[in-house]
């Protein structure tokens, strides 16, 4: 209709970015979490007794994987502004189902997919109740974390059922040939793509974001708000519903209890990665290294013999750490730029102060 | 309560600030502010946005710091450094948007932080109450003290705000544009709230852009531009011209250039729309190449029309077409798909997301047909937004800027820009200048102007009447939730647009 | 116009009533316990009326009611506290410490020093929350890892058993007043102390006022950090208490004391009335709420249902809890616009300032 020519001067560029390429690239927060998921591993190395050996990798691997997977869904669902406290208690109920369901002879591959689907349902339910009855979602997954623990634990009581075929605990546990690293990080390196293009490389993702920086804004734009959240709760269903079945596989055995307490390691390494708990900022190469983070650091102080549960001091206090230092920087910024401030205001009181404009108009010049 | 009534002379200024200045960062909100508010006095602060109204009320109200000049309250320098010193004091604010606690009774809400107790420090709810009670009977309102404010209209809350003002004996009341979003009839209640406040001989600082209520209601007025004082001058002894020109710096005239447009076939028909307790039978049509104005007072219901049609609100009954095709209700895709936009009223909370940057904000309506093979990437964004932020000459730094470092000005522009990328065949746009400076304000309205030249149909709602006069092909007057009256170019005047906002037939 | 005393009353007859909707919902939960009691009693009177049956009743709620109204004050200024159960944990293991280490010290002083700790721990809760400006679901979460992970350090395989512990204060655990238990009195003492402070008391009622809108509270100069961090320290003080009082009922205190208590004392917050996002509800609820979720775990069996089910019973609980709040305050904001909307209807554009109601439409709204 409009072909909308609304200025008669000749378009002008714009600089794609404000700073240049290796500032963006190296001072965020996922290349802190990087650096020290590097620097722990070096000390480690060093420091800590057969660290080095690749069983050592192989272990750290298969013990993070789950919390890989539902980090990847979380992720997302947190950018969003929403969170999801039941995926540990999925883990449990899809193992459960997963277990019964085989020994009633049914073939594993379809075990899995009910499993599975029960996981989704889960989601689903979950996904209904924060969008369509529109109730805070950390008080519904409270709710749903302890009414699906609860049909887990009541499916099956304390009895378990094991005795999985190897091949397919084997499945779950064995290393691509040549390397330590376990197999089932090709599955999870099919989800991160998958994962990666729908947060990054889509415009679903692109949704997810302004969904998280407003809402309501993000509505007014043709944003599916209620969808978009829908759709998230599912997939982080899902993909925990993958998890326990790889649990159940990993440890050979499908208990109610099973990854009890998992959702909050999941969550604070989601925190720690850089997403903002209250929306709209992170990016998933930043999780996985907080994942990763978190894991490297367990198992080095496992093997160094310091008793494995202070890793919960270490997690607790990097979470604690990560979220107030932001907040402490932005206060040491403002101290000192109020004081230059004054300084200069108290240099320049005589002369006339002119209104300043954040705008610069800036020439022709697209820095790709 | 007080009775003081008469202002002796030698009584020194309620309020009186001096050269007032106040930077953030590297932005000078305040270069010099000056201010006189007497005793037993309604004194109007005018000016643009941007023009350091707020900040200097927010000065006053200790939650800024200023960097210089003096600041004296009845006659004594004062250095409020939060809220609670300079209500203690006696100086009350209310807000445009007041912030009462929706959770809580009408009665706390007044007296929060400062109940009457009796022994033990318990709070005395009795007493509490009765004081509401004789309040709200002192201003000459009807509200319930025991229901929760969740759910008061704004009028509502700002007289529960005004309540607490006197309940604290404030000597100084401030209304930061507080019949921004009133009804004629709530205006009228306020306005007799504050002469009767007034003639008790409190000082009263009226915050406002709407000259027919300064005049109405105000003894003085001061006007500020771009954070420098103007001039004060008593209400008799002015005009709007020439508070008009002091605000603006130059002539108001040149701010509506309408261009003369083909007018071709319907492209939205709007027919029988109906949601109870919003709006009512409302039908009209928009032309291609045509400038519709929906006016009206604010709080008319012209906005929920708006967001009705485009989806994001639903609506019990009646019809939208755009094109022949009818839309689904409640479905803003849908709508965007067949070529609507709406450019909304609130700016910072549903056109724009401050947080986010420059390209993604003017990409986030066209993501889709952006992507290539699924996937869509920064530099297909950054190529499409540069085009259209330069179509529209919005300023920014870089595209990664986040929107909310933009002037309110940019911003719009941003908004526009995200919209017209999507091709629209209907683009509607709700208070399209509010809140922006002059420049850009004309540059909008050259926009749509353009617009509408280009085969366009546009629907505008504002509550700026020369905007809708010089603007407007067509002017639909919204009166609670109805359409009064349709006028034409010629027959649209401020008076016949006033009569109609204002009264339930259109028979003039 | 001035309002005519009989409309007021009038109309506040209709909001008396819509105001009680707050009071009937901790009525409703009180019936609901009612309820399961007298059912379960019916089934099996030992349930309520044996001695042991009369005990546990009593005693079993009496620790996570404490916990609860620390959580419920916490959650009503819009915060949430996950650390509870590691307060719980780190109290009661140092009270067991102390008596063993310090065999001098008088048992008051020991009881004492276990609630001051635990009140330390909130302390470090709140002013992070409070000054750092990080969101309290990310901090307690941090420090429900370092507490819990300091907790086990320290315990390690050890654990203090009630030989360790003075009698007289472990008879703290047994002993009864006219047949109530002496841990039931003091939780009811604290519910009554901190009901009577919220209800009555002006800091009690601007813990609300922070919660139903934390900006608007800054805007009235109310001194938000300082209640904040107030909350966060009587959480932690009645975590602490909860701790010690552990320790005196049960006598042995290991590692893993108060695991999981963040998630049911939120929970029997939730099931209480207690909004999630702040501002409204009471302690009364909370306390009713956790002796509901833990009378109906004991009720199952009796009921014949296989106490696996327990925790789903709960989560289901939890949801139709909020589900029903939800439904209810709906409801409300409904009638309370309509009634504006008849409020506002204008007789006339002309005498409008008449802003009396009809009688017949204040009938209308009665009626409504």
């Amino acid at each position: 209709m409009s072909d909308a020519a609304l200025t008669s001067a000749a378009p002008r560029g714009y600089r794609h970015h404000s700073k240049p390429l290796w500032r963006r690239a190296l001072f965020t927060r996922e290349i802190a979490v990087f650096a020290a998921l590097v620097a722990v591993y070096v000390v480690a190395v060093f420091s800590v007794p057969n660290f080095a050996a690749p069983i050592t990798i192989t272990y750290l691997l298969l013990d993070v994987a789950a919390i890989l997977f539902i980090a990847l869904p979380m992720t997302m669902i947190i950018i969003t502004g929403e969170i999801d406290l039941s995926v540990a208690s999925v883990v449990g109920l899809s193992s459960v189902v997963f277990g019964t369901m085989y020994q009633a002879g049914l073939p594993i591959p379809l075990a899995i997919a009910v499993a599975i689907v029960v996981g989704a349902v889960a989601g689903f339910i979950n996904g209904f109740l924060v969008t369509v009855m529109r109730l805070p979602s950390l008080a519904v997954t409270i709710g749903t974390l302890a009414l699906f623990r609860g049909l887990a634990v009541g499916l099956l009581g304390t009895t378990a059922v094991t005795g999985f075929p190897a091949t397919w605990s084997d499945l779950a546990t064995s290393t691509i040939p040549g390397t330590p690293i376990p197999s089932v990080m090709i599955l999870f390196g099919a989800l991160t793509i998958v994962f990666v293009w729908l947060l990054h490389g889509s415009s679903f993702g692109r949704g997810v974001f302004a969904i998280g920086q407003s809402s309501e804004a993000a509505r007014f734009s043709g944003v599916s708000v209620e969808r978009t959240k829908l759709i998230l709760f599912v997939l982080s269903g899902t993909v925990a519903a993958l998890a326990g079945v790889y649990y159940t596989l990993r440890y050979g055995s499908a208990r109610g209890d099973n990854a009890t307490g998992l959702e909050l390691g999941v969550i604070a390494a989601v925190l720690l990665g850089g997403v903002s708990i209250f929306g709209g900022r992170g990016a998933l190469h930043g999780v996985i290294a907080a994942v990763l983070l978190i894991g490297t650091l367990a198992s080095a102080l496992r093997l160094a013999n310091v008793t494995s549960d202070v890793i919960n001091i270490i997690t607790g206090t990097l979470l604690v750490a990560s979220v107030v230092s932001p907040s402490f920087f932005a206060w040491v910024h403002e101290h000192w730029t109020r004081s230059r401030g004054r300084r200069a205001r108290a240099a320049a009181a005589h002369t006339d102060a002119t209104p300043a404009t954040t705008q610069v108009d800036v020439p022709t010049s697209h820095n790709h | 309560m007080s009775t003081n009534s008469a202002v002796k002379a030698a009584q020194p200024p309620a309020l009186e600030l001096e050269g007032v200045s106040k930077s953030f960062g590297s932005v000078a909100a305040l270069v010099s502010a000056s201010l006189r508010v007497e005793h037993g006095s309604i004194h109007a602060l005018i000016g643009e946005n941007g023009a350091g109204k707020s900040t200097v009320v927010k000065i006053i109200a200790g939650l800024y710091q200023r960097d210089g000049g003096t600041f004296r309250y009845r006659g004594e320098e004062v250095n409020f450094t939060n809220t609670a010193q300079s209500k203690d004091s006696g100086i009350a604010v209310i807000y445009q948007e007041p912030t009462l606690f929706p959770d809580i009774s009408v009665t706390e809400n007044i007296f929060m932080g400062r109940q009457p107790t009796k022994s033990l420090g318990r709070v005395n709810r009795t007493l509490m109450r009765a004081m509401v009670v004789d309040l709200f009977s002192q201003l000459g309102v009807k509200l319930d003290p025991d229901r929760p404010t969740r759910g008061l209209s704004i009028a509502d809350q700002q007289i529960v705000e005004i309540a607490k003002a006197i309940s604290l004996d404030a000597r100084v009341l401030i209304m930061d544009e507080p019949t921004a979003a009133l009804s004629g009839v709530e205006v009228d209640r306020l306005f007799k709230v504050a002469r009767s406040l007034r003639d008790e001989g409190r000082a009263i600082l009226f915050i406002s852009h709407r000259f027919d209520e300064v005049f109405e209601l105000c003894d003085t007025v001061t006007v500020m531009r771009d954070g420098e004082y103007i001039a004060t001058s008593a209400i008799a002894d002015t005009t709007v011209a020439q508070l008009v020109r002091q605000m603006v710096g130059r002539d108001i005239s040149t701010l509506y250039p309408k261009e003369v447009a083909e007018i071709g076939d319907d492209v939205l028909v709007v027919s029988k729309l109906n949601e109870p307790g919003r709006f009512h039978d409302v039908s009209f049509t928009v032309r291609a190449g045509e400038i519709v104005a929906l006016a009206g007072l604010v709080g008319a219901g012209r906005s929920e029309i708006a967001q009705a049609i485009f989806g994001v609100d639903s609506y019990e009954s009646g019809s939208v077409t755009v094109n022949g095709t009818q839309l689904r209700k409640h479905d803003p895709v849908a709508a965007m798909r067949l070529g609507l936009a709406l450019v909304p009223e609130d700016r910072r909370k549903q056109g724009v997301i401050l947080e986010s940057s420059v390209a993604r904000n003017i990409t986030l309506a066209i993501r889709q047909s952006l992507r290539k093979y699924g996937l869509l990437r920064a530099q297909t964004e950054n190529a499409a937004a540069s085009e259209w932020a330069s179509r529209l000459e919005v300023k920014t730094s870089a595209l990664d800027a986040t929107a909310g470092t933009l002037s309110g000005g940019n911003q719009q522009k941003v908004v526009l820009a995200k919209w017209l990328a999507t091709n629209p065949s209907v683009l509607i746009v709700d208070e399209p200048t509010r809140g922006i400076d002059v420049g850009t304000k004309s540059e909008v309205h050259r926009a749509l102007s353009r617009l509408a030249g280009n085969g366009l149909a546009v629907l505008m709602i504002s509550s700026e009447l020369p905007e809708v006069l010089g603007m407007a092909d067509r002017v639909l007057v919204v009166h609670e939730g109805r359409i009064t009256a349709e006028l034409d170019r010629a027959e649209a005047t401020a008076e016949t647009v006033m009569y109609a906002a204002t009264h339930r037939s259109a028979v003039a | 116009m001035m309002a005519s005393p009989t409309n007021i009353l009038g109309q506040s007859n209709v909001f008396a009533r819509l105001g009680s909707i707050g009071k009937a919902r901790e009525a409703g939960i009180l019936l609901a316990f009612i309820l399961v009691v007298a059912v379960t009693t019916t089934k099996n009177p030992n349930f309520l009326f044996s001695t042991d049956g009369f005990r546990d009743l009593l005693v079993t709620p009496a620790l996570l009611m404490i916990v609860a109204v620390g959580q419920a004050i916490v959650i009503i200024t819009r915060n949430v506290d996950l650390s509870v159960g590691s307060v719980v944990g780190l109290s009661a293991y140092l009270t067991g410490r102390v008596f063993m280490d310090m065999t001098w010290l008088p048992w008051p002083t020991v009881f004492l020093l276990g609630v001051v700790f635990g009140a330390l721990l909130g302390l470090i809760n709140g002013a992070l929350v409070a000054f750092a400006k990080v969101p309290s679901l990310v901090i307690t979460l941090g420090t429900l890892y370092a507490f819990r992970g300091i907790n086990v350090m320290w315990t390690g395989s050890k654990r203090i058993n009630a030989s360790d512990m003075p009698a007289d204060f472990l008879a703290l655990g047994t002993s009864a007043w006219y047949r109530i238990p002496v841990i039931t009195v003091i939780a009811v003492l604290v519910l009554a102390i901190a009901g009577w402070y919220t209800y009555t008391q002006r800091g009690g009622r601007e813990l609300y006022a922070i919660g139903s809108d934390p900006d608007a509270a800054n805007l009235y100069g109310l001194k938000v950090r300082r209640r904040v961090l107030s909350a966060f320290v009587i959480s932690g003080a009645l975590a602490g208490l909860a701790g010690v009082l552990y320790a005196a009922r049960y006598g042995t205190v290991n590692s893993q004391v108060g695991l999981g208590l963040e998630l049911q004392s939120v929970g029997a917050a939730v099931i209480g009335g207690v909004a999630i996002f702040g501002g409204s509800g009471s302690v009364f609820g909370a306390a009713i709420g956790a002796f509901l979720l833990l009378t109906i775990n004991r009720a199952l069996p009796v009921l014949g249902v296989d106490d696996f089910w327990q925790r789903a019973v709960v989560g289901a609980l939890i949801i139709g809890a909020i589900v029903l709040d939800r439904l209810a305050a709906n409801r409300q904001i409904r009638r309370l616009v309509a009634l504006r909307d008849l409020d506002q209807q204008p007789g006339d554009s002309d005498s409008d300032r008449d802003r009396e109601l009809p009688s017949d439409n204040t009938k209308a709204v009665n009626n409504v």
